[in-house]
């Protein structure tokens, strides 16, 4: 038989008892749908990381913190330099904090251009125009670090006049009529002092920033100048090993280095005592998080995929069982073996094909649905977020896997075929 | 060599048996269930002849065209297509023999009733990798022949008895076999249209040169053959020649 005959008796003999083989299909059908949308969650999820993110840009910063001296369990000893962490993480986390002498070394390492430490900043409120202290919290620009903005322009880096980045959600409360208007206008930031006392400081808004999942959510960016100069108000009356103490600082390299000579720094940064990730290293730590969760999801549907595989075996037995007189006729007739091993465990991939297709079709259909309507209200506020996206490449990985535990299931079935006795098929009484 | 065989100026002197066996043994089972079907029988059949292998249910006589057909082995003895030994065919060219050279008709039809009659029809040509459009020309020209043309496009479960066996017939002869083994070809049919069948399986024997081979046990089908061999328990009890 020539393999077309093959898959075109396969797929006819398929359609011959409906009834079953519907039933067959609608149970791949739910496991294929399911495994189309966790990986829709998964793709749609990362992609938003990816897009807001690593939108960031510069590919030339390291951030950098000291490493841990104590990973084992029970109490740590007591190290004075141990602060909070301002890195994304678990609440309560600290890090051993970083000196003077920690920068001095850092900028040592060869490679690195320059190391800026990072300051840790803890304004008050803010107060514009119309008189209304706000809650503000605020972070220094990290170098590179691209905001997503509503209106206007990135904190200036160079700039010796200090400049914040508003949320978009402060515009109307501070009484700007809009994102636009904002921009250039002088707002109050208050700070406290180490001895209660409070300070005002002047800044100029040059940018308004939209909500985004990666990280600056309600809290201010102030330039490198607005930094230092609330870190200066924060630490009046600290003394100065207490004030010269950062959880982390930037590093920035070579913009030309290749991810080798990157690894190489890192080794070297690693060698000196310091944890040092790159933007994407960042990035993928959130995504290996989003991933694991993906996988947990997956694994579920890789279950219902597997029961459903069952229902296979058992439709192809049963049409074994029913053709067997057809099966020992055509080997009668010198179909061999092979080929009818082939017959059988190709229906079983048809099968496989129909529940995976019609699954993953429909999943894209409902997914793009709900993230469409999600996307128009629950998460109106996230611009860009697609909760549930579809590759091309994880659709077609789906079909093939599924057809490819079709086949696997349809094995048993079809070598059963395959080994039959023609003159016991063909024995009538 | 064995003794059996028949020295080369035998051979020479007489033609070449299409099939033949050869003092052929099958026996089922081992030990105390052991079973002997055929207790060496030796037939030759020659090309262009009818023969009716006749005996009661039990008497040996499906295990004995099962050999001839190839779809079994023997215990013991051999069996000669051509005159060459046709034991020694195995796998890919077993199937491609079996094939090419035999045509089956068979008591119980075997058609598949959802499919249609032409797609019943031309089975054997699929298996033996013919192309589409020459299938369908073949197997409409040998449902024409059994002047089934009209029902090629119906289902094979609307026909009735005779109609299904006359397509069993075309399919049996679609792929020009120079053997037809019929089994028990008219069990299932009145006796009017069992007449009909007989007529067109000798009439295929006489002008097309087809060897049939009739298992059977119904007598007047077996007087309708050149030959006739008489199985019982796994012994040929008797041969008879047409009388003339």
């Amino acid at each position: 038989m020539r393999t077309i005959d093959v898959i075109s008796t396969a797929i006819g003999n398929s359609f011959r008892s409906k009834l079953r083989t519907t039933l067959t299909v609608i149970a791949i059908f739910i496991g294929a749908f399911t495994l189309t949308i966790t990986n829709g969650l998964g793709t749609g999820i990362n992609n938003y990381i990816t897009t807001t993110v690593a939108a960031i840009g510069a590919q030339d910063v390291l951030t950098v913190t000291k490493t841990q001296q104590d990973q084992s369990t029970g109490p740590r000893k007591y190290d004075p330099n141990q602060m909070a962490s301002t890195s994304p993480g678990r609440p309560g986390q600290t890090v051993a904090g970083m000196t003077p002498a920690d920068i001095s070394a850092i900028a040592a390492v060869p490679g690195v251009l320059s190391v800026q430490p990072t300051l840790s900043i803890s304004p008050d409120y803010v107060e514009a125009g119309n008189g209304t202290k706000y809650a503000l919290s605020a972070s220094g620009a990290v170098p590179g670090l691209k905001l997503q903005l509503a209106a206007g322009a990135q904190p200036s880096a160079t700039s010796s006049a200090p400049q914040i980045v508003l949320p978009v959600s402060y515009v109307k409360a501070l009484g700007y009529s809009s994102d636009r208007s904002a921009i250039g206008s002088t707002v109050n930031i208050g700070i406290t002092d180490s001895t209660r006392a409070e300070h005002t400081l002047g800044a100029t808004v040059v940018g308004i920033a939209e909500i985004s999942l990666g990280g600056t959510g309600g809290s201010g960016t102030a330039n490198e100048a607005l930094a230092q100069e609330l870190y200066n108000a924060q630490s009046i009356g600290l003394s100065s090993s207490t004030k010269d103490r950062y959880s982390q600082a930037s590093v920035r390299f070579d913009k030309s280095a290749t991810p080798a000579a990157v690894n190489q720094l890192k080794a070297r940064l690693a060698t000196a005592g310091y944890d040092a990730k790159t933007v994407a290293d960042q990035i993928g730590t959130f995504k290996t998080v989003i991933d694991a969760i993906v996988l947990v999801l997956n694994s579920f549907a890789v279950i219902a995929l597997l029961a459903a595989s069952f229902g296979i075996v058992n439709t192809l037995l049963m049409s074994v069982q029913e053709r067997t007189r057809e099966i020992g006729l055509m080997k009668a007739m010198g179909m061999g073996s092979g080929r009818v091993f082939g017959l059988f465990s190709f229906e079983a991939v048809f099968i496989g094909f129909l529940g995976s297709a019609i699954g993953a079709g429909i999943a894209i259909l409902v997914g793009s649905g709900i993230s469409a309507a999600l996307a128009s209200s629950v998460f109106s506020g996230l611009p860009g977020l697609t909760l549930i996206a579809f590759s091309p490449a994880s659709i077609a990985t789906i079909i093939l896997v599924v057809m490819g535990i079709a086949f696997l299931a349809g094995t048993l079935p079809a070598a059963k075929a395959a080994k039959q006795d023609p003159i016991e098929s063909l024995r009538y009484e | 060599m064995l003794d059996w065989s028949p020295s080369i100026k035998e051979r020479l002197s007489m033609p070449t048996p299409i099939l033949a066996a050869r003092d052929v043994k099958k026996s089922y089972g081992r030990g105390q269930s052991r079973f002997d079907a055929l207790k060496g029988v030796s037939l030759e059949i020659f090309e262009g002849e009818s023969l009716a292998i006749v005996g009661k249910s039990g008497s040996g006589k499906s295990t004995l065209m099962h050999l001839l057909a190839l779809l079994d082995r023997p215990t013991d003895g051999a069996i000669e297509l051509n005159g060459s030994d046709a034991l020694l065919l195995r796998g890919r060219s077993l199937n491609s023999t079996r094939n090419k050279t035999f045509g089956f008709v068979f008591q119980q039809f075997f058609l598949t009733g959802g499919a249609s009659v032409l797609d019943n029809v031309i089975l054997p040509l699929k298996i033996s990798r013919v192309r589409s459009r020459e299938r369908k020309r073949r197997g409409l020209a040998a449902l024409a022949e059994l002047e089934l043309r009209d029902k090629a496009g119906n289902r094979a479960s609307a026909l009735s008895g005779g109609q299904k066996q006359r397509a069993v017939i075309a399919r049996a002869l679609v792929n020009n076999p120079r053997i037809i083994f019929a089994d028990e070809p008219t069990g299932n049919l009145d006796s009017a249209t069992g007449a009909v069948v007989e007529d067109i399986l000798f009439s295929l024997n006489r002008e097309q040169g087809i060897t049939l081979i009739v298992v059977t046990h119904d007598e007047d089908l077996a007087a309708r053959c050149d030959r006739r061999i008489y199985i019982r328990d796994g012994l040929v009890v008797e041969t008879e020649s047409r009388a003339a």
